[in-house]
C-alpha cells in the first residue's frame, strides 16, 4: 500500500473539529481544512442518509453577502442563471462565470429581499469568489462582504430529516419547499433553515453562529442523525450527479459542457461568458460531462484518461463504488459524438484499458 | 493484535510462512486506514513476483492503493472469495481476507521484513501517536 504524504501546511479547523475527533472521526486534509472523511464507515453513513438521516459538518463552505440597490444587477452580470426569477425566501443553484464561460465557482444564491442576497460558495474558492465579486462591483452601489467566519453550516440529510428536526423548531418545516429557506431557531439557536443539500436526498442545511454549532450538532445526533464524513458526502453527491468543483467543473469547463444547461438563461440579458455559452448551445460543445458505469471490473477515478487506441479523447472527473447501486460509476468528459447513453469507451486504469459505458443520469433519484 | 507468526512490510502487507508457501495480505492497521474495501485486483496464478514489486491494487470506497510483494516467488493461489466478498479484507484481514499465496525462493528475504513488535511501533509512529 502506498498513500500520498500529507502536506506540511497548518490546517484550518471548523468549530466542530473537537467534537468530530471526540466522535471518532477520521480526520483528513481536505483542501486545507481538517475534516472527517468518515466516522462509522462510508457505506454505513451513506446508507443512513439514503434510508434515515445523517448529519454533515459543512462549515468550511464560504458565505458572501451582496447587498444594496445594485445587488441584483451585479449578480446578474456575473452569473448564468436568472437571479431576477428568485423571490424572497427562495434560493437557486448558479454558476459564477469568467468571460470565457468557465466557472469561477458553482454557488447557491439565497434572496432575503430584492436588495439583499446571501451567496454560498465552495470552501477552497471563497477568497477568490469574494475578490471576484468585490472587484466586479467597482462603481456600483452595492456592499460585498465575506462573512464566511460568521457561519457554521450543518447539513441534516435523509428521508427522516424533517421528522427529526421539526420537534426542535417552531418553524413549520413542511412549509419550506425544496430550495426555499426561512429564518428561525433550532433548539433556541438562531438559524437560516434551508431545504437544500448535496446528497440527492430530502434534507436541510442550517446556517448558525460558530459558537452554537457543537451544541446543535450534539442535539441533532441525539435526535437520531448519524454523523457522516466527506467520504459519504462524495458517494452521495456523485450518485445524484451533483458536480464537485475542482473535480467535475473548474475554470476550463463551461456549464454547457458540464451538462448544466438548466442553469444557463441566455434570455436574461448580458452576463459574463454569455457569447461563449450562446455559441455552444447553438453549435454543441466540443465535449460533454456524462455519467458512466464500468463494464469491466475496476474503478475509474478522477484524472484517469479516456482513450481511443493510443489517443487520449477525454478524462474521468469523478469515480467511485456506488453503495446504492453496488457498482462502479463515474463522470467523464467525452467528445460530443461519443457522449450518448449506451456508447462504450475505454479508461486507462493504471495503464490497462478498461471498458465503461455511458448511462443516463442521475444514477440515483429519490422516490418522491 | 498483530499476529506473532507473520512478518510485515513497510507498505503494510503481511507474509505468513508455512513451509515454502507465504500467505500474503494486508494488515489490520491497513484495512482500517483504507476503510470499506470494494475491489481487490490480484495477479494471475503462475505469475512471478519480485520482492517490493507491485502485485496488484486494492480499492476502498474513498481511494485506490497499490499492493506490493513482500517476498519474491511464484503465485500458487489467489483468494477467489475476494472477487465477490472484498469486505473480507476488512472483517478478517489475517484470516479469510488473505490475498495470495506465493512459493518463495529465498527465505532470507523475510529477515528484511519487520517483526510484529517492530511493525506495531512503525504504525504508531506513522499515525502520529
Amino acid at each position: 500500500m502506498a498513500e500520498h504524504p500529507p502536506s506540511d501546511q497548518p490546517l484550518k479547523k471548523t468549530p466542530l473539529n473537537d467534537l468530530e475527533k471526540h466522535l471518532g472521526g477520521k480526520m483528513v486534509d481536505f483542501g486545507g481544512w481538517e475534516l472527517p472523511v468518515q466516522f462509522s464507515g462510508i457505506l454505513d453513513e451513506h446508507d443512513a442518509v439514503r434510508t434515515k438521516a445523517g448529519i454533515f459538518d459543512v462549515s468550511h463552505m464560504g458565505e458572501i453577502i451582496v447587498k444594496g440597490p445594485a445587488a441584483l444587477p451585479l449578480l446578474q452580470k456575473l452569473t448564468c442563471n436568472d437571479v431576477s426569477k428568485l423571490s424572497d425566501g427562495r434560493a437557486h443553484y448558479n454558476g459564477l462565470l469568467y468571460p470565457t464561460g468557465g466557472f469561477v465557482d458553482d454557488i447557491v444564491i439565497y434572496r432575503n429581499s430584492a436588495n439583499d442576497y446571501f451567496v454560498v460558495v465552495n470552501a477552497s474558492n471563497s477568497d477568490k469568489d469574494f475578490e471576484w465579486i468585490r472587484d466586479s462591483a467597482k462603481e456600483m452601489d452595492v456592499e460585498v462582504a465575506n462573512v464566511s467566519a460568521d457561519y457554521a453550516q450543518l447539513a441534516v440529510q435523509g428521508p427522516r430529516a424533517e421528522a427529526l428536526l421539526q420537534p426542535m423548531t417552531s418553524t413549520d418545516l413542511s412549509a419550506i419547499k425544496y430550495y426555499r429557506f426561512a429564518h428561525g431557531t433550532v433548539d433556541h439557536v438562531m438559524a437560516i433553515i434551508s431545504r437544500t443539500g448535496y446528497t440527492g436526498e430530502d434534507g436541510f442545511e442550517l446556517y448558525v453562529a460558530p459558537e452554537h454549532a457543537p451544541y446543535l450538532m450534539e442535539k441533532l445526533i441525539h435526535a437520531g442523525a448519524k454523523p457522516c464524513g466527506l467520504g459519504a458526502r462524495d458517494t452521495l453527491r456523485l450518485e445524484a450527479k451533483m458536480a464537485l468543483y475542482g473535480n467535475d467543473i473548474d475554470h476550463t469547463t463551461t456549464p454547457i459542457e458540464a451538462d448544466l444547461e438548466w442553469i444557463v438563461k441566455l434570455d436574461k440579458g448580458e452576463f459574463a461568458g454569455r457569447d461563449v455559452l450562446d455559441r455552444e448551445k447553438a453549435e454543441g460543445p466540443r465535449r460533454k460531462l456524462v455519467g458512466f458505469e464500468m463494464v469491466d471490473r475496476g474503478i475509474a477515478r478522477h484524472g484517469y484518461p479516456v482513450v481511443d487506441g493510443s489517443t487520449e479523447i477525454g478524462v474521468v472527473t469523478s469515480g467511485t463504488h456506488s453503495p446504492t447501486l453496488k457498482k462502479a460509476i463515474g463522470l467523464a468528459y467525452l467528445p460530443l459524438d461519443k457522449a450518448s447513453p449506451g456508447n462504450e469507451f475505454a479508461v486507462l486504469i493504471r495503464g490497462k484499458e478498461t471498458r465503461a459505458r455511458v448511462v443516463p443520469t442521475p444514477f440515483y433519484k429519490r422516490a418522491k | 493484535m498483530t499476529p506473532e507468526d507473520s512478518k510485515y512490510a513497510k507498505s503494510h502487507e503481511y507474509a505468513h510462512l508455512d513451509g515454502d508457501i507465504a500467505t500474503i495480505g494486508i494488515t489490520d492497521y491497513a484495512q482500517k486506514e483504507l476503510g470499506d474495501v470494494v475491489f481487490v485486483e490480484l495477479p494471475q496464478v503462475g505469475s512471478q513476483l519480485e520482492q517490493n514489486e507491485e502485485l496488484g491494487s486494492i480499492e476502498s470506497v474513498k481511494a485506490v492503493s497499490e499492493l506490493f510483494a513482500p517476498v519474491t516467488g511464484e503465485v500458487t493461489e489467489i483468494n477467489e472469495r475476494l472477487r465477490d466478498k472484498p469486505e473480507l479484507v476488512n472483517s478478517d484481514p489475517y484470516g479469510d481476507g488473505w490475498m495470495i499465496k506465493v512459493r518463495i525462493t529465498d527465505s532470507s528475504e523475510l529477515d528484511e521484513l519487520m517483526t510484529p513488535e517492530e511493525y506495531d511501533e512503525y504504525c504508531e509512529k506513522e499515525s502520529g501517536h
